[in-house]
């Protein structure tokens, strides 16, 4: 290859988490930084937001007007763009504002001065906008994640999307399981694996941060949950912690789109 | 090996044995009590051993308690036991390295033979491993890892004096005591051991330890305690013949638990005798170097089933198919037997609680 490929990370709205996920890689990082030319990371100090790049990551939701034409000029800008973490991927927990009656008066109840407040209804993932190419999903996302998915496309190969479900890497890595023996309500039979069972490994039920695994049977898990003893709204409370928006069990491709638009038309 | 009358060995004697095996170069293997339930590890000594301990099973369901027994084996199983020690869940079959002149170079790890002890096995799973062994060892292709781990292996079994509401190996055939494919059975009765040698190997560890000549009294309570962990189990997984499930995948019950199933894969991980498995090939981020890993797979999950292009098993009730009549019916073919010992642990570790007994008997045609 004559020159590096070229990469972005664009920040929308977010904690950070993930791009710590880049910047904790180590050595990793180091080398990444060898086969590739990171044109724009704002959290690592590197600025160039309207470059032109082979791959874009970004974390975050959008919830402005700012961020809605923002995420086209990355989209122009990229050839393969990645999501990365809950927040891009579904809207993230800010989302929980889509499910809100009157989402004007949360506004009221937190900020002293709610008409500084600039946003829109809702909090989208990015896919609700723009095509995404290839979607990590966690909250946070892990560095393995990053090596394995920048390493595939390094390779020119097709990112191995994995929508196995937690259950069976966390068997592989030999936890007890919580819900079977403390009655945790774990979400990891219908969460998607990526973290390496990471909860479980300390002895805590999956809260379900990597969004559906493929196959998920919602009700039947639910199901257990109403025979653990919690009530129907705690469970819908478990299922849509991390990713409240009902749209984020869409699959990505044309049709969220499609059914984006279908939306907006409605309203 | 010809069957022997076993000797006596006092409880705390077991120790010496322990000692033995230590002095002889194994790594001693054993139950414990980890998170909540009966798992296999590295052991020290007894004292690491899960005594007084009993577990409750049922579909969906495990709990450990204590028992007012003082005995080191008195409890059913827990969520693994030999699987994990021959057939890793992740192991690296090779390495790749890109060398300056850019030429490939192929790397094969080489595989450990350690000597290890495995101390308490249960004969649902002396059963599996023999399942396993015709798979990884005695088809076309020999599996060199597993070969090399199952070299190394010394078997002390023992026979159940306990079963869990979810056994039923009396109906498979395979317990609750152990009859072959060990080194050495173990009949654990209240002052101590019954001890008997299954192979040369476990014979010359016998000939050092503090045993007794086994009283009548003693045999007969052995004998007694067989009858009565056989005749604890209620659940019987009854007769399949070849093609019998197959031949019924119409049968309305599986829609019906597809419905229940939540395709976690969790049975499929927790049986003894599954072992399929997916490769994938990790690179490192400077790209001269991948790792291909083999790690266990499901066919619950999404890569089993998918082909070049298309996915075979699109449904939860075609995977709980492939899963149930694999197992029970074209296993038959493939190894002789039914892929089930009766361990009933893909009941127990099953989160939607769903009774694999009772659905094949239901499917089968037992129940009507």
């Amino acid at each position: 290859m004559d020159r590096k490929v070229t990469l972005a990370v664009h920040k929308f709205s977010s904690c950070d988490g993930c791009q710590l996920a880049l910047l904790n890689m180590g050595t990793t990082l180091v080398e990444l930084a060898e086969r590739v030319e990171v044109k724009h990371f704002a959290e690592a100090g590197v600025l160039e937001e309207d470059a032109q790049v082979d791959v874009a990551l970004v974390e975050g939701s959008v919830v402005t007007a700012a961020d809605e034409q923002r995420i086209q000029r990355v989209r122009n800008n990229s050839k393969y763009l990645i999501t990365m973490g809950a927040c891009a991927t579904s809207g993230g927990i800010q989302a929980l504002k889509n499910l809100a009656e009157d989402p004007e008066s949360w506004t009221a109840q937190i900020y002293p001065q709610p008409e500084f407040i600039d946003s829109l209804e809702r909090s989208s993932a990015i896919k609700a906008y723009v095509e995404v190419d290839f979607e990590l999903w966690g909250c946070p996302i892990n560095s393995q994640q990053i090596t394995a998915v920048v390493t595939q496309l390094l390779s020119g190969v097709v990112p191995w999307d994995d929508r196995e479900k937690l259950c069976i890497e966390c068997k592989r890595r030999g936890h007890v399981c919580t819900l079977i023996t403390q009655d945790a309500p774990c979400m990891g039979p219908v969460t998607r694996n990526g973290c390496g069972a990471l909860c479980p490994a300390f002895g805590r039920a999956c809260y379900g941060c990597y969004g559906d695994a493929s196959l998920p049977n919602h009700s039947g898990l639910a199901v257990r949950f109403n025979g653990l003893g919690l009530l129907p709204k705690q469970v819908e409370q478990r299922f849509t912690l991390i990713h409240p928006d009902p749209d984020a069990r869409l699959p990505i491709g044309n049709s969220d789109k499609q059914r984006h638009r279908e939306g907006q038309a409605d309203e | 090996m010809e069957q022997q009358i076993p000797s006596f060995l006092l409880r705390n004697d077991l120790s010496v044995l322990l000692d033995l095996l230590v002095a002889d170069g194994y790594q001693l293997h054993g139950p414990q009590v980890r998170d909540g339930a009966i798992t296999y590890a590295s052991i020290s000594s007894l004292s690491d051993l899960p005594v007084g301990y009993q577990d409750q099973q049922k579909p969906g369901h495990y709990q450990l308690a204590e028992d007012h027994n003082k005995r080191f084996f008195h409890w059913a199983n827990g969520p693994q036991a030999l699987k994990p020690l021959l057939y890793p869940a992740r192991e690296v079959l090779w390495q790749a390295k890109r060398n300056a002149s850019g030429s490939i170079q192929f790397i094969v790890p080489v595989q450990s033979f350690e000597k290890i002890a495995v101390i308490g096995v249960k004969a649902c799973d002396i059963a599996a491993l023999k399942l396993q062994d015709q798979h990884f060892l005695q088809g076309e292709y020999v599996d060199p890892g597993y070969q090399a781990r199952r070299e190394g292996l010394l078997l002390v079994a023992v026979n159940c004096s306990y079963a869990a509401s979810t056994c039923f190996c009396v109906s498979t055939g395979d317990g609750p005591s152990v009859e072959s494919g060990f080194d050495i059975a173990l009949t654990e009765l209240d002052e101590g051991f019954l001890v008997a040698a299954g192979s040369e190997k476990g014979e010359r560890f016998l000939t050092r330890l503090p045993l007794q000549n086994a009283t009548a009294q003693q045999l007969d309570a052995a004998t007694q305690q067989h009858e009565t962990v056989a005749a604890m189990q209620t659940r019987r997984l009854e007769p399949i013949a070849v093609g019998q499930l197959n031949d019924a995948r119409e049968h309305p019950q599986w829609q019906d638990i597809a419905e229940r199933c939540l395709a976690c894969g969790n049975c499929t991980m927790v049986c003894p005798t599954c072992f399929c498995h997916h490769q994938n090939d990790e690179l490192v981020m400077k790209g001269d170097e991948s790792q291909h890993i083999r790690e266990w797979d499901s066919c619950f999950g999404e890569s089993h089933g998918q082909l070049a292009g298309f996915q075979v098993r699109d449904t939860i009730k075609a995977r709980y198919q492939q899963w149930m009549i694999h197992k029970l019916d074209s296993w038959q073919e493939q190894y002789g037997r039914s892929g089930c010992t009766g361990c009933g642990r893909c009941m127990s570790w099953c989160p939607a609680e769903i009774d694999f007994v009772a659905e094949a008997n239901i499917i089968g045609g037992a129940d009507e």
